[in-house]
């Protein structure tokens, strides 16, 4: 029997809160399978499980509030023996002992707001998301059905009960009614988003760590971009607008192969130096709101051009949106920041701790280039690095930037 | 379809990628990106909208000629033309 534990969801998270369990007990699980829903500050977070198994109990309870490192289900393993039937009536804490009763109250420790319980009498039993869904569309929650656990009404329910009314919401709506799109949002994210308060609070928290922590040192290469450009443009003469590529996932593809060269960059420090064998990059995407958010690229030295643009094509809106899965959020190995048009020139990172690295991307723009003893203008991009001195030196940095341009002048080896 | 509703299209789209703005306030020649602070990932989702909904092709050395609302709307109206 294994015990599942809340991921831990990046430097500035410390816990979230459990809104609905989409696996039940006896459900059988497989790698990537979405096993939860979490409210965090960077928004609703689906937890993913990474291993194969049957759910065995859930050791928390929707709306209760977990530290990360919490024990949130058992899970049995293939081919382990089924433990003794369990019964319903007890709680948690009081079936498995004094090692989950501690958590238990470690959890209560953290949570000043006890769970609802059934207990309390006539109280309509309804998980967090639900609830605030509820109360976004005006909905009156002793009319609707639940089909949760013991009968509590969860966000399908709330979604089946504006299904049925939506023929006379979007009448009444259809001025306000922008495009199909649109009312998605407004369903779906809205009641999940967090404040932009909590967002600001958690970059400030891995901003000060980092900064507190890191002895950060800078490197910084101006990037002739000529041949990427023109490499670009034949390359999206011959696809679709809808395929078509921008500069940063060939930056992307770039600065992957150079970690793959540089493996002393793509690591964490965590008592010393350790290499991580994937390379997952972090990629900065700015919210309208204020605050970033910064979901990885799985594997990103293993995938093409097209299918890294693939990616930011279903990452950047699911950010903007705070539908992020755990692993995006926990995963990434180096991280890219990049100011884009209009923007600065050049831009120098702070490193996402445990990271040690942070590459940043300026404007891409029109330059005098002298070469060969003749000036020219041609497209140029400023690149910086920011790495963690304890880390690696300033000779390590020097390599990864010669690399990233060597790959940059020669797009078709990406 | 004409002008007007061409423009109608162009606002709601606008509207969806940055819900805070009134595109409606944007002046004919403004620069619609800076003025609504549209980034390049943004503005890629734009045209691809634009395309779809209005089934033509836009090539990318073209994407100059989308910058103002009143060079994409005579941008637009040419493509449909032909």
């Amino acid at each position: 029997m294994i015990s599942f534990k809340m991921p831990s969801l990046g430097a500035d998270m410390e816990d979230g809160t459990l809104v609905e369990w989409r696996k039940q007990p006896g459900d059988q699980l497989k790698r990537g399978d979405i096993i939860a829903d979490v409210d965090t500050q960077k928004g609703l977070i689906e937890i993913e499980f990474f291993g194969e198994g049957v759910l065995e109990k859930h050791l928390v309870t929707e709306g209760q509030k977990i530290a990360v490192g919490t024990d949130m289900a058992l899970i049995r393993e293939e081919g382990e023996k089924v433990a003794e039937a369990v019964s319903e009536e007890k709680t948690p804490e009081a079936d498995k002992g004094k090692d989950l009763t501690k958590v238990q109250e470690k959890q209560e420790e953290a949570s000043p707001v006890a769970p609802v319980r059934a207990k309390e009498g006539q109280r309509i039993k309804i998980s967090p998301l639900a609830r605030k869904m509820a109360e976004t569309h005006h909905l009156d929650i002793s009319k609707i059905g639940g089909s949760g656990p013991e009968g509590a009404i969860v966000k399908a329910d709330i979604e089946k009960s504006l299904a049925e009314e939506a023929p006379q919401a979007a009448a009444a709506k259809k001025e306000k009614a922008i495009s199909e799109t649109t009312t998605e949002v407004s369903t779906e994210t809205k009641p999940t988003m967090p404040e932009s308060e909590a967002i600001r609070k958690a970059v400030a928290a891995a901003m000060s760590r980092s900064n507190q922590d890191i002895p950060h040192y800078y490197l910084e290469k101006r990037i002739d971009f000529s041949h990427a450009m023109t490499w670009l443009k034949a390359a999206n003469k011959e696809r679709s607008v809808k395929q078509r590529l921008l500069p940063v996932a060939l930056m992307v593809k770039a600065v992957a192969k150079a970690l793959d060269d540089i493996p002393d960059l793509n690591a964490v420090w965590e008592n010393g130096l350790q290499r991580k064998n994937e390379i997952n990059i972090g990629f900065v995407v700015s919210l309208r709101t204020g605050g970033i958010m910064v979901p990885a690229i799985l594997n990103a030295d293993t995938l093409s051009v097209d299918g890294i643009m693939e990616n930011l094509n279903d990452l950047i809106p699911r950010a903007r949106a705070f539908k992020l899965r755990s692993s995006e959020l926990s995963q990434s190995t180096f991280t890219i920041t990049s100011i884009g048009e209009g923007g600065g020139d050049k831009v120098f990172g702070v490193i996402y701790p445990p990271q040690v690295g942070i590459v940043g991307f300026g404007e891409i723009r029109e330059e005098a280039v002298v070469e060969n003893g003749m000036i020219g203008i041609k497209p140029v991009v400023d690149v910086t690095l920011a790495a963690d001195h304890r880390a690696t030196d300033g000779l390590v940095g020097g390599k990864f930037l010669a690399a990233l341009n060597k790959y940059l002048q020669n797009p078709e080896s990406l | 379809m004409n002008e007007e509703a061409i423009k109608k299209m162009i606002f709601q789209l606008l509207k969806r990628i940055a819900p805070e703005h009134d595109p409606s306030t944007l002046m004919p020649e403004e620069n619609i990106r800076e003025a609504l602070n549209i980034d390049s990932f943004d503005a890629l989702q734009f045209i691809v909208a634009i395309s779809e909904k209005l089934n033509v092709d836009i090539p990318e050395e073209d994407y100059g000629k989308t910058a103002t609302l009143k060079s994409l709307l005579a941008y637009l109206q040419q493509k449909m033309k032909s």
